[in-house]
């Protein structure tokens, strides 16, 4: 029996000490007619038959490690340094529980204070949470803090059409009981939209197109009518690109997968959330402050935690319990390993490298790459044919995975796909990219 | 024992990754969106490696001791689903890739929500919510919309028990609506002439009541079938909090007990590792009535199992979906874990966990609940609740009680939870621990005990061995400290 | 447990006490006491306007976050601005220092309907016999 230690021995000593014939006894208060059901679940497996039946299903997939990907979409490609699993592997970290007993939990407290302060550095904001479920969320609970900030007052919520559609769909969701104005707006119209009533505005920079762009204008116009600005940012174009901290951000929020969680087919990854101090009460997540034990030696704890659930309940600024500790802690080493040179390089690599790809499918025929503006990373390619058919054929015959098909989301980018290029495609994979192109429309 | 930070084991110049030189033409950088400044570390490799694994340890966690912490369940966690879980075809994958390529992990998925529905006895399954609280929340929302789509607007008022998780009322508040608390009797069940009368008053206005069974007391509420009966006359609808399943698997499935909705915490119950504070996993399982309302997508199988090939699995999203709780499809890391977790046990495994559970925490009860009082006279479920104060030592409380423990080798059991119980303290063993670590911690609450009434400033002063002494937390919400700053 | 036998009660331990036409307004002795030390203190703006027990902002500590409601109807006039540094001061001086708001009453009468020092000590006293 897997896991389980007890013995007959010990089954009867225990049964005898409790003053039972039977463990059936001690589950007399379920009622007769439902108790033991008869579950109809296939029958267990030793580990090397369970190892055998999930490596046969992982097998079965095709992945971003068995060819080139150029698919990004709010999930990348990115390296992941070997030193980032080696320390997520240790017991002492995956194992150990929330840290609630700092005395015994210094190593997780410890990380995650790093992990706010490297988050503050990338944002240029003064303070971060230890993490939220995904980017998704984090934006989520970024628009319940802007209305929080103004005691729930202002109703009115502006998001870019160019957010995410999923996060926007998520903030749809966590909203829906609020009584709140969600607008999907351009940016550009956004001035007209910005009343007294508007709590927050939303913003992504790169955008689901990889477009960037100055937010000072933004900035500015939103502070002008008092309300919060929001920036959805990616931490990887961070090495490179201004802060939204620097553009004068309120709330700056994303998706931390890029720095150290790997695909996983969706998650888990990493939500970040970093504010201004004059915020921190609202903000939704745990905290980790420093502060000094008995013997007066720097020790670290979580604090404002009256602002949680389980002191506040009804009140408490989310319901959020569990969050993503270990991808916090993966994102952490990735910090630290990539550090001020490595996350500068890894940027470079994909902004050179998202350029080169644009360039060279913008001279194969029938395809077209739009206006020239800055990007990080992605670009929208316009496709003589169906985008579900271009990946067919890009998977098929050359085991390449392509991009995203914005007509999903997008009614008037039909036949439009989203192409992702990273430090982790070299020249050859694009080249081949073009190659294969080239051949389909031949 | 302290660790310098990061930063202070910075030097310039210093970089611990070696990346490819750049082999495009380098474009031109828009001059005016490049940052000027990166104030992150700069540390070698071995600075990396040596100082995680320092602060590694300074932790204490389940791969070195007994976590005796009720509603958490921190069982043992298996080293085979961390192979699992990093094989290259589940963790290089893409989620937006065609569904044709990913047929393996859809299988998965898909048999999880079977497996859980099972387990559970529900009709459907999302694998979508990342945690418990967001998996309540999820319930809460489709319990809402429920009632919006029957047309009753009127409802707004979830019944919640003052036993319950913080997690509880925060999703009702969360949802828009209103949390009316439901008193627990002295046997530690709901007490039913409070709900009676908050039914009979609020019948028409009850979207639902949020349950926890066995509850937090680690009692199995004794008439839950008839508290479910009386949620459904008022119209209301039955919500489970799913974090003590433990005692649960293999011996009652809650929605043969009236339950609609329900989430799970594969972190708890499935044995997934807690991670310093996640990642979990909290999926909901839904009777027929709310299956509609299920978070999306969820996998359903498009083609059968034949004799030529294996069935295909496709997303789709439930007809009258409350929506996306997050992106993409829910936690797949975890999931696996958790999948495996279910094929290595089986159903007769799975029940074996469950009984043990039980076993275990009666067997701690009858050790310890002569030297600390346990409030109500019944056998528990798989974890109890006991007073933290010590007859004859009248300044020592659950909180010096707890911190002793560290000195002898333990992790505090969950303190002042739930908040009907003075001075609580919170335990539950879990099926993974032998009796020779139940004695050996009993043992150590009975020389507390004895330490509370000799010395109780010892008990004071704890913890004396860990690697820092009592933190001072008045002082690290008064001076805000949330990052270095040099 | 200490009083200020000048100041009215309310029945969440807020206390008030008349200056002029002026309330002035802060939490007892006995409620900072069982708050442990606190932390931080929310409080409204200048021109908020409540109704007696509204909830006009929270009192911290590590252990608890309590709402301060309003012990009678009024207009803010001015809060506490050195509670923001020193929050310590609603535990050291709850009556002095430590004052939360001062407002203007819409309805000065609701001052009698307040409990004298009196009145809360015995009910204090009551309360933790009963515990």
């Amino acid at each position: 029996m897997p896991y389980i230690p007890h013995s007959d021995a010990d089954r009867r000593a225990m049964l005898a000490a409790i003053g039972v014939q039977s463990v059936e006894e001690l589950l007399a208060d379920v009622p007769a007619h439902v108790r033991f059901p008869d579950l109809n679940l296939p029958p267990a497996l030793s580990e090397m038959e369970a190892r055998r039946e999930l490596e046969s299903l992982a097998r079965s997939n095709f992945t971003a490690a068995d060819g080139p990907c150029f698919l990004g979409a709010g999930a990348y490609h990115h390296f992941v340094p070997a030193v980032v699993d080696a320390i997520l592997r240790r017991g002492e970290f995956y194992t150990a529980y929330t840290p609630y007993q700092p005395e015994v939990s210094q190593g997780t407290l410890q990380a995650i204070f790093e992990y706010q302060t490297m988050i503050c550095a990338l944002t240029g904001m003064a303070v971060s949470n230890a993490s939220h479920y995904d980017g998704a969320t984090a934006v989520a609970e970024a628009v319940i803090t802007a209305v929080n900030v103004h005691r729930m007052k202002r109703r009115k919520v502006i998001i870019s059409p160019y957010v995410h559609p999923e996060y926007r769909a998520v903030v749809r969701t966590y909203t829906q009981g609020m009584g709140l104005e969600i607008g999907d707006r351009e940016i550009g119209r956004l001035a007209d939209s910005l009343d007294q009533d508007t709590a927050c505005v939303v913003v992504q920079s790169p955008d689901f197109f990889g477009r960037i762009e100055d937010l000072t204008p933004l900035a500015e116009a939103a502070h002008a009518a008092g309300a919060l600005l929001v920036v959805v940012a990616d931490p990887i174009a961070l090495g490179l690109l201004k802060s939204p901290g620097e553009f004068g951000a309120d709330i700056v929020v994303g998706e931390g997968q890029g720095m150290g969680a790997g695909l996983n087919f969706g998650g888990p990854y990493l939500g970040f959330f970093a504010t201004r101090e004059e915020y921190v009460r609202r903000m939704a997540g745990r905290l980790v402050g420093q502060t000094v034990d008995a013997d007066g030696k720097r020790g670290f704890v979580l604090t404002l935690s009256t602002r949680e659930q389980h002191i506040r309940r009804e009140k408490a600024t989310s319901n959020i319990c569990t969050n993503q500790g270990l991808v916090a802690l993966a994102a952490a080493v990735y910090m630290a390993a990539l550090g001020r040179c490595g996350m500068r390089q890894v940027a470079e690599l994909c902004y050179h490298r998202a350029h080169y790809a644009r360039q060279r499918i913008g001279e194969i025929d029938g395809f077209s790459v739009g206006d020239d503006g800055p990007f990080f990373k992605e670009f929208v390619v316009r496709c003589p044919r169906p985008v579900p058919e271009v990946n067919e054929y890009l998977l098929a015959e050359w085991g390449i995975i392509g991009g995203y098909d914005l007509g999903r989301d997008y009614v008037q980018l039909d036949g439009h796909m989203l192409l992702c290029v990273t430090e982790m495609n070299p020249r050859e994979e694009i080249d081949m990219l073009v190659a294969a192109l080239e051949e389909m429309t031949a | 024992m302290t660790e310098p930070l990061l930063f202070e084991l910075s030097r310039p110049g210093r970089c611990a990754t070696v990346l490819p030189a750049l082999d495009v033409p380098p474009t031109e950088l828009p001059g005016n969106l490049v940052r000027g400044e990166l104030a992150l570390p700069e540390v070698s490799e071995a600075d990396v490696v040596r100082h995680y694994t320092r602060l590694s340890q300074m932790n204490y966690s389940v791969d070195t001791g007994f976590y005796p912490l009720g509603s958490c369940t921190m069982k043992y966690n298996p080293k085979i689903n961390e192979e699992m879980t990093r094989l290259p075809g589940f963790a290089n994958l893409h989620p937006y890739q065609d569904e044709d390529s990913v047929q393996g992990a859809l299988f998965l998925m898909y048999y999880l929500q079977e497996f859980l529905k099972e387990i559970g006895g529900f009709a459907g399954v999302s694998l979508q919510p990342a945690a418990g609280a967001q998996g309540e929340l999820t319930g809460v929302l489709m319990m809402r919309a429920y009632h919006l789509d029957r047309g009753d607007a009127a409802r707004d008022v979830i019944l919640v028990p003052d036993s319950a998780h913080g997690t509880n009322p925060a999703s009702t508040s969360m949802s828009g609506l209103r949390v009316l608390e439901v008193p627990s009797d002295l046997r530690g069940n709901v007490d039913m002439g409070a709900l009676e009368a908050a039914c009979g008053e609020h019948g028409d206005r009850l979207v639902g009541l949020m349950l926890t069974n066995p509850n937090t007391l680690g009692l199995f509420e004794e008439r839950v079938e008839e508290i479910a009966a009386l949620v459904h006359d008022c119209g209301g609808l039955m919500y489970g909090d799913g974090a003590n399943m433990n005692a649960l698997l293999g011996i009652a499935r809650p929605g043969d007990l009236g339950f609609d909705v329900l989430h799970y915490n594969l972190h708890k119950t499935f044995g997934t590792p807690h991670g310093g504070g996640g990642p979990g996993s909290g999926p909901v399982g839904a009777a027929p009535s709310l299956v509609d309302f299920l978070p999306g997508p969820v996998v359903e199988m498009d083609e059968e199992w034949s004799e030529e090939s294996l069935p295909h699995f496709t997303f789709v999203s439930p007809q009258k979906s409350i929506g996306r709780m997050k992106a993409f499809y829910g936690h797949f890391g975890v999931m696996v874990r958790a999948y495996t977790y279910i094929r290595m046990l089986g159903a007769g495994g799975l029940r074996r966990v469950a009984e043990h559970a039980v076993l275990n925490a009666n067997y701690l009860m009858s050790q310890v609940k002569d030297l600390y009082r346990v409030p109500y006279d019944r056998t528990c479920m798989h974890e109890f609740v006991c007073e933290g104060i010590v007859p004859g030592a009248p300044d020592v409380r659950a909180l010096d009680i707890s911190k002793r423990l560290i000195d002898y080798g333990f992790h505090p059991p969950t303190n002042y939870f739930p908040l009907i119980v003075h001075e609580a303290l919170m335990i539950e063993p879990t099926e993974t621990e032998s009796k020779e670590t139940l004695d050996a911690f009993a043992d150590a609450l009975r020389r507390i005990a004895e330490e509370a009434r000799a010395d109780p400033d010892l008990l004071h002063q704890a913890p004396l061995s860990a690697p820092v002494r009592r933190l001072d937390e008045v002082r690290a919400a008064r001076e805000l400290i949330l990052r270095w700053e040099g | 447990m200490k009083l200020d036998q000048e100041a009215r009660y309310a029945d969440n331990h807020e206390w008030a006490r008349r200056d002029g036409d002026e309330i002035v307004c802060g939490i007892s002795d006995h409620a900072q006491e069982s708050l442990s030390d606190v932390v931080y203190v929310e409080l409204p703006e200048e021109g908020d306007e409540f109704e007696k027990g509204d909830v006009f902002g929270v009192v911290e500590s590590v252990k608890a976050a309590s709402d301060l409601y309003m012990p009678m109807g009024g207009k803010i006039i001015a809060v506490n601005e050195e509670l923001e540094d020193a929050p310590e001061l609603v535990n050291q001086e709850p009556y002095g220092a430590g004052w939360m708001i001062r407002f203007a009453p819409s309805d000065p009468s609701e001052f009698d309907d307040l409990a004298t020092a009196r009145e809360y000590e015995a009910r204090i006293a009551e309360e933790e016999d009963e515990a």
